[in-house]
């Protein structure tokens, strides 16, 4: 939605003079506009209250067994009460740090590998077999592996990488290959050596690459922090949905996904943010 | 310009050397299933402010002797010289234009026009004046600040030209600039591109498909085989109906040689026998 806000605000040509007069009909399809949109919003706000609702009700009414379920307002007293007594925020932030970190390792590690990559054919020629196997490999088989040989913290670590930055090569170097031969041209035209190529054209050219791979890293640096945490971890939301699902106690696993749930929404909004950022300060291009 | 005082009665002893001389040019292609041989024994000389504009169907090489000229490849047999020096590798002396505008949508169209400076690392304060200084010729200096994508193809195009004069090069290579342009566009812009070039004395090698630009830009036209490219023929344009002076484009196109010279070097590209 803020998408599209953009790029109708992006206009094309010098200086357009807004016009001074709407006619009515034009008015009249303004308002079409924002009432669809309004729609649209409101069914989804709906749809949420509605899941919410079946989620309290179907338990209380024996249509689902309510240990197996657990229901909203047990979910929130159990929120509630784990903020009081301070171990939410433990293992929020725990989860939180080790996935911004292990997206941000992910990150760097895979723009300089497509960097080394994109400056040596040869190279890329050798590896790309290697690359697209390890990327198409399921990276949660590793985990006990990662436990084993880096212990409970670097483990954790680990797999938020290892789960991103394969597929972030791959985007980031077909980028590169996809930025236009003339604009390279005309660099080397003026003399450009093979790094004020990258510095000036590859990399700046390849932001919008990076903020797509940025949306696809942030969900998948989520699973591979979630996932390490089941393995090793003694603190953190992995680490609280295994507990409580050992010791059966829903409304504490519920509690932990909700909270997941959020945070991603959090870390998409702000790559979302970002972008925007981005989109303006280049004029929506 | 050397010795121009002593000897004033003989101004084109400084003009004897050519700008450009392509001497007995050939270039192979490889791939790994067969050897090319795109451009096959290429001569020619372009006088210094003169306007060259090359002709010949999509794959007769007309784009890459540009190549070889501006030094990006070098040729598999002869020589290229500008000014008399060897080309081996490509000289700020020498612009380039492309068929598209290539301008970098990240960089307001200011710092567009200043890459040049930046990159040969001239004085960035006089490239910064000259830019300034170009933009408003052409009617950009309330642009400077936007992006490329707030801007029209025709004052993109327009920006892409400043931004290759900004370094003040002496030879200009053309590769089939107004093409990406819709019609109307493409005739004023190149009745502006025109007076800005002969207006600085430019030296000029245009490549196009366009017969009638060729014709209406230039003073010589160069009509190139089919690949392997070679010269076919050469034409001097000239306009002795329209008096003193030289046309421009949009006016070279009304004059009674025009439809002469464009019957002649339509038969000469066989363009049917292509098919």
């Amino acid at each position: 939605m803020q998408i599209s806000v953009i790029s109708s605000s992006a206009q094309k040509g010098p200086a357009p003079a807004p016009p001074p007069q709407r006619s009515a009909a034009y008015q009249a399809y303004l308002r079409g506009l924002r009432w669809r949109s309004r729609m649209v919003q409101g069914w989804q706000l709906a749809l949420v209250v509605l899941m919410l609702i079946l989620w309290e009700v179907a338990p209380r009414a024996n249509w689902v067994n309510p240990m197996l379920t657990s229901y909203p307002s047990a979910v929130l007293s159990t929120f509630i009460a784990m903020m009081q007594d301070g171990s939410l925020p433990v293992h929020v932030w725990t989860t939180f740090k080790e996935t911004v970190i292990g997206f941000a390792g992910g990150m760097a590690l895979g723009i300089v590998c497509a960097v080394v990559l994109w400056w040596s054919s040869f190279l890329y020629r050798v590896l790309d077999p290697f690359i697209v196997v390890l990327n198409a490999m399921p990276k949660i088989a590793l985990v006990p592996i990662f436990y084993i040989w880096l212990g409970d913290v670097a483990s954790i670590y680990a797999m938020a990488i290892a789960v991103s930055v394969f597929v972030t090569v791959l985007m980031l170097y077909t980028g590169f290959q996809a930025i236009d031969p003339d604009k390279i041209k005309l660099v080397r035209l003026f003399g450009a050596s093979r790094l004020r190529v990258l510095t000036k054209i590859v990399l700046p050219g390849s932001v919008p690459t990076m903020i797509s791979t940025l949306k696809v890293n942030v969900g998948l640096a989520l699973v591979g922090v979630v996932v390490g945490e089941f393995q090793a971890a003694k603190a953190g939301l992995g680490y609280l949905i295994l507990y409580g699902s050992q010791i059966f106690k829903m409304n504490m696993v519920m509690t932990a996904i909700a909270v997941l749930a959020v945070i991603s929404c959090l870390l998409f909004l702000a790559i979302q943010g970002l972008e925007i950022l981005i989109a303006r300060r280049r004029g929506m291009s | 310009m050397p010795d121009t005082g002593a000897y004033p009665s003989e101004p084109e002893a400084a003009v004897a050397r050519p700008a450009v001389a392509i001497r007995d040019v050939t270039l192979h292609y490889f791939s790994p299933d067969r050897e090319t041989l795109a451009l096959a024994n290429i001569s020619l000389e372009v006088r210094p402010g003169e306007f060259v504009a090359i002709v010949g169907s999509s794959g007769c090489g007309k784009s890459t002797l540009l190549s070889l000229v501006s030094g990006l490849l070098q040729p598999s047999a002869g020589t290229i010289e500008i000014n008399g020096e060897t080309v081996t590798r490509p000289s700020p002396r020498v612009g380039y234009m492309f068929q598209k505008d290539t301008l970098l949508e990240w960089r307001s169209v200011l710092d567009n026009v200043l890459i040049g400076a930046e990159l040969l690392g001239l004085d960035m304060l006089a490239a910064r004046r000259r830019a300034l200084e170009l933009l408003r010729r052409y009617g950009l200096g309330e642009f400077m600040g936007s992006l490329p994508g707030q801007l029209s193809g025709g004052m993109r195009q327009r920006a892409a030209l400043a931004r290759t004069l900004c370094p003040n090069p002496d030879l200009l290579l053309l590769d089939e600039p107004f093409s990406a342009l819709d019609y109307q566009t493409r005739l004023a812009l190149s009745d502006e591109i025109a007076a800005i070039l002969s207006a600085e004395k430019k030296t000029v090698i245009l490549v196009t498909h366009d017969i009638g630009e060729a014709i209406s830009m230039a003073d010589r036209v160069i009509v190139m085989t089919r690949r392997p490219g070679r010269i076919k023929t050469e034409h001097r344009i000239e306009f002795p109906s329209f008096g003193i002076g030289r046309p421009t484009p949009f006016q070279a196109r009304k004059c009674s040689e025009f439809a002469g010279y464009f019957q002649t070097i339509w038969d000469e590209l066989d363009v049917h026998q292509a098919e």
